[in-house]
C-alpha cells in the first residue's frame, strides 16, 4: 500500500467545538487549540496521516486531506 | 368483486369492509375488547391483498407502527377501545403535529380505567377531541348502523387523505357487536381519495411542510426522490425542528385552521321528520337507534318528535345543531355518557335551558322507552 | 462520496456539547454507509427523543424524529411496509431501555431487519443529568444525589435474549472499530444491535468525576477490551467489545411473505 502523503488538514472552524480530542489522541502531537479555541495544525509536517483526528471528531470538523484521496476522486 | 354483495355481519366486521373497500394496506393492533374482531378480520384479509398486518407488543407500538407505514405512502389504521386510545393519545398527537393520514377505530366500553369491557359506552366523545396534550384539532366520525359504519369507515379514510390528519372513528359496542345486513357497494361507487403526492421533480427543493393555496400539503413517500425530515417538535416548511415564535404560531394555526375551517365540509349527519318538530332528539351511534324508533312511535301518536342523527361530531357541527334546534320546545340530548355532547350542544343553541339530556350509564343500551320517560315530563305529562 | 455528503449541511455545528460522544457516533455511522455504498434515498433514520435523537435531523436520509421511546415501533411500521428500505435506529440509553425497553425486546424477538444504535451514555443528559438503567450502580446523577442502587441492564445480554440475530458492542475511542461494526451490523439481515459507549462529559463525566472528554475516552481504552484477547481473558472485569451474536435466523418481513403465500394460495 502506497503511504499516503499530507495535502492538508481541512479545519471547519466553524464548526469545531475545541473539545480537545484530536490533539489528545494525535500520535505526533500536530495538532494544538489556538487563541479562539479552535483546532489548527501546528506542525502539519509532523503528520502520519493515521487519520484517527478526523474518525474521533464529533463534530465532523476535520479532515486529513491526502494525495492518495485526490487519485480516488 | 365489481358487483355490490351482501352480507350478515358484525359493526366490527361492517367497519373492515370499508376499510378494504377505502384501500387500506396495513393495520397494526394489540387486542382489546370490544374492537378485536377488526384485528382478527384484518389479519386474514390483508395478507389476501398483498397487505400488511402487524400484532405488536403493545397499543402504542400500534399506533407508532401505523404512522411509520403511513409515511411509505400506504393507507393505514389501528383500532382498539378505551384503555388503549388512552395509551395512543401520545403518538395521535404526533399524528397531528407531523400531519400523518391514518385512522383510529375506537370501539367505546364503558370507563374510566378497565371499566366495562364487554358493556356499551359514549364515554370517549372528549376524549377523542382533546385526549392528546396540546392545542390541535381533529376529526372524529360515528355511526349507528353497519351501512353507516362502512361509509364512515370509507370516509375517515378519505378525510384523513384529504386533510392530512388522523381520524377517529368513534364506535361503541353495542354496533361493534350487533349482526345486521350490510351491502358492499360495487367498485367505484364510492369516490375514493387517494394519497396527494408532490409534482415537484428529484433535485428540486421539496417542502413538505409548505401548504398550497388551497391549505393542503402534498406527501412524498419514504424511499422516494425527495428526503426530509418528519419531527414532533415544531418545524420549518423542510420539517426541520424550530422555536422560532412565527413558525410555531403559523403551525399551530395552519394545524387548527385546516380542519376548523373547513366545518361544513366534514360535517356528517342524517334528520329524521326535523322539517316541523316540536322536540328535537339530537343523538349519535347505537343511542340512535333508540331515538329515532321513538320519533317514529311518537309521530304515529301525533307528537312532532324529530331526531337529528350526528355522524360527525369534531369538528362540532355547532351552526347545523343551532340550526336545527332553532324554535324547538325542547332538544333532547340522548346518548350514553353524562353529557359530553349535550353540554357542547347547549353551548351553540339560542336556548340553552331548553336543552336536556336523555341518557344511560350503566352499560345497558338506552331504550326507546328511557327517552320517552324525559320526553313526557318535559311534555309536561308526569312521570 | 465523503462523508460532509450525507449529511444536512445547513444544519450545522450541530446541537450536542463540546466532546459529546455522539458526534463521534454519528462520524463512525456515516463512514460505515459511505464504505457499503448505499443509496441514500434507500435509508430511513429513526429517532425518538433525548441528546441521541437529534441525530436523525442531521443526516440526509428520510428521516424520522419521533417520540420518547418508540423510535423501534415507527421503524417497524416503515420498514414492514416497504421492506426493501434499509433503516438505522439510533436511540439514547433511557430512550432505548427505559421508555423504549419494551419495544427494544419485541423487535429482537421479531428479527426484523433494522440497525438498532444504543448510544450509551449512561445518562438522561437533555433533561440534565438524571440517571438511567446503564447507569449502574454508586453513580451520581441529579436525581440519585446520595448515589444510585439501581443496577444496569447488560445490552449485549439483553439483546441476546430477546433474539436479536446480530450483538456487537464498542465505543467512540475505538472509532475504527465501530465503523466495522456498523458495516457488519447494517450488511446483516435480521434485527442487529451495536451498543456504542459514548460519553457525556457534561453530565455524566462531571458528576462522577471522570474528567473531560478526552478523559473519558482514556477511561474507555483503558476498560474495555477485544473479545478473545488476551486482556480480557486475564481480566474479566473489562468491558468486552467486538461481535457477540452474528447468527442466520428467518427474518420478519420475509416471513410475512410466506404468509401472503398462505393467505393467496400461492397466487401472488
Amino acid at each position: 500500500m502506497a503511504r499516503l502523503k499530507l495535502k492538508e488538514h481541512a479545519i471547519n472552524r466553524e464548526w469545531c467545538k475545541g473539545c480537545g480530542i484530536c490533539i489528545h489522541f494525535c500520535p505526533k502531537q500536530v495538532l494544538e487549540l489556538d487563541s479562539m479555541e479552535k483546532v489548527v495544525a501546528a506542525t502539519p509536517e509532523d503528520c502520519i496521516c493515521c487519520k484517527l483526528c478526523e474518525l474521533r471528531c464529533p463534530d465532523l470538523a476535520i479532515e486529513v486531506l491526502t494525495d492518495q484521496d485526490e487519485k480516488n476522486d | 368483486m365489481t358487483k355490490s354483495t351482501i352480507k350478515f355481519v358484525q359493526g366490527n366486521e361492517a367497519c373492515v369492509e370499508g376499510a378494504l373497500y377505502a384501500g387500506i394496506d396495513f393495520f397494526a393492533g394489540y387486542p382489546i375488547t370490544p374492537s378485536t374482531e377488526v384485528a382478527e378480520l384484518l389479519a386474514a384479509r390483508l395478507p389476501q391483498k398483498g397487505g400488511k398486518f402487524i400484532q405488536m407488543e403493545d397499543e402504542i407500538a400500534s399506533m407508532c407502527a401505523i404512522i411509520g407505514a403511513s409515511l411509505t405512502g400506504h393507507k393505514v389504521m389501528t383500532a382498539t377501545s378505551g384503555p388503549g386510545f388512552s395509551l395512543k393519545q401520545e403518538a395521535l398527537g404526533y399524528a397531528c403535529m407531523a400531519e400523518i393520514p391514518c385512522v383510529v377505530v375506537n370501539v367505546q366500553r364503558g370507563g374510566p380505567s378497565t371499566g366495562n369491557p364487554t358493556h356499551v359506552s359514549q364515554g370517549d366523545v372528549n376524549q377523542a377531541r382533546w385526549g392528546t396534550h396540546g392545542d390541535h384539532s381533529i376529526i372524529t366520525l360515528t355511526a349507528s348502523n353497519h351501512q353507516d359504519v362502512f361509509a364512515m369507515t370509507v370516509d375517515a379514510f378519505n378525510l384523513a387523505e384529504t386533510y392530512r390528519t388522523p381520524v377517529i372513528l368513534l364506535f361503541d359496542e353495542a354496533v361493534g357487536h350487533m349482526r345486521e345486513k350490510l351491502v358492499v357497494p360495487e367498485k367505484g361507487a364510492i369516490p375514493l381519495v387517494d394519497r396527494l403526492r408532490t409534482a415537484v421533480d428529484k433535485g428540486v427543493d421539496y417542502h413538505p411542510y409548505l401548504p398550497r393555496e388551497d391549505g393542503r400539503l402534498p406527501m412524498s413517500d419514504f424511499g422516494g426522490d425527495h428526503r426530509y425530515n418528519v419531527t414532533g417538535l415544531f418545524h420549518d416548511m423542510w420539517g426541520f425542528p424550530s422555536n422560532n415564535p412565527s413558525v410555531v404560531n403559523g403551525l399551530l394555526h395552519h394545524l387548527v385552521d385546516k380542519i376548523e375551517n373547513n366545518v361544513q365540509a366534514i360535517t356528517r349527519y342524517k334528520e329524521y321528520f326535523l322539517e316541523d318538530a316540536e322536540y328535537v332528539l339530537v343523538s349519535y351511534g347505537s343511542s340512535a337507534r333508540s331515538a329515532i324508533h321513538l320519533a317514529k312511535n311518537r309521530r304515529a301518536r301525533g307528537d312532532r318528535v324529530g331526531v337529528l342523527e350526528l355522524q360527525s361530531l369534531w369538528p362540532f357541527p355547532e351552526a347545523l345543531i343551532r340550526d336545527r334546534c332553532r324554535g324547538a320546545k325542547a332538544v333532547v340530548v340522548v346518548e350514553m355518557n353524562m353529557g359530553q355532547v349535550m353540554r357542547h350542544v347547549k353551548a351553540v343553541v339560542d336556548e340553552p335551558e331548553r336543552v336536556f339530556l336523555a341518557n344511560r350509564i350503566d352499560g345497558q343500551l338506552i331504550t326507546p322507552t328511557d327517552i320517552k320517560k324525559l320526553l313526557r315530563v318535559i311534555q309536561g305529562m308526569g312521570v | 462520496m465523503s462523508v460532509k455528503d450525507y449529511l444536512r449541511e445547513r444544519y450545522f455545528p450541530h446541537m450536542w456539547c463540546p466532546g459529546c460522544g455522539h458526534g463521534t457516533v454519528l462520524n463512525s455511522l456515516l463512514r460505515a454507509v459511505e464504505a457499503l455504498g448505499l443509496n441514500k434515498n434507500d435509508i430511513v433514520m429513526t429517532s425518538g427523543i433525548g441528546c441521541s435523537a437529534r441525530i436523525s435531523g442531521y443526516v440526509d436520509f428520510h428521516s424520522l424524529h419521533t417520540i420518547h421511546g418508540r423510535a423501534l415501533a415507527f421503524a417497524t411500521g416503515v420498514k414492514f411496509s416497504k421492506p426493501e428500505l434499509k433503516l438505522l435506529v439510533p436511540m439514547g440509553d433511557g430512550d432505548a431501555l427505559a421508555i423504549g425497553g419494551n419495544h427494544f425486546i419485541h423487535a429482537a424477538r421479531r428479527n426484523i431487519d433494522m440497525t438498532a444504535i444504543v448510544m450509551n451514555n449512561r445518562i438522561y443528559g437533555m433533561t440534565g443529568g438524571q440517571f438511567s438503567p446503564l447507569s449502574g450502580l454508586d453513580k451520581k446523577a441529579t436525581t440519585a444525589p446520595y448515589l444510585t442502587i439501581d443496577n444496569n441492564f447488560d445490552v449485549v445480554e439483553l439483546a441476546r435474549a430477546a433474539g436479536a440475530s446480530f450483538v456487537a458492542r464498542t465505543t467512540t475511542y475505538h472509532a475504527l472499530e465501530a465503523v466495522d461494526l456498523l458495516k457488519r451490523a447494517i450488511d446483516h439481515k435480521g434485527f442487529s444491535v451495536v451498543e456504542i459507549l459514548s460519553q457525556c462529559p457534561t453530565h455524566f463525566g462531571r458528576k462522577n468525576k471522570e474528567g473531560d472528554a478526552t478523559n473519558m475516552l482514556e477511561l474507555y481504552k483503558a476498560n474495555t477490551a477485544k473479545l478473545g484477547s488476551k486482556a480480557l481473558k486475564e481480566n474479566p472485569s473489562l468491558i468486552a467489545r467486538g461481535i457477540f451474536v452474528d447468527e442466520t435466523r428467518p427474518e420478519y418481513c420475509e416471513a410475512y411473505e410466506e404468509i401472503i403465500q398462505r393467505a393467496t394460495g400461492g397466487k401472488r
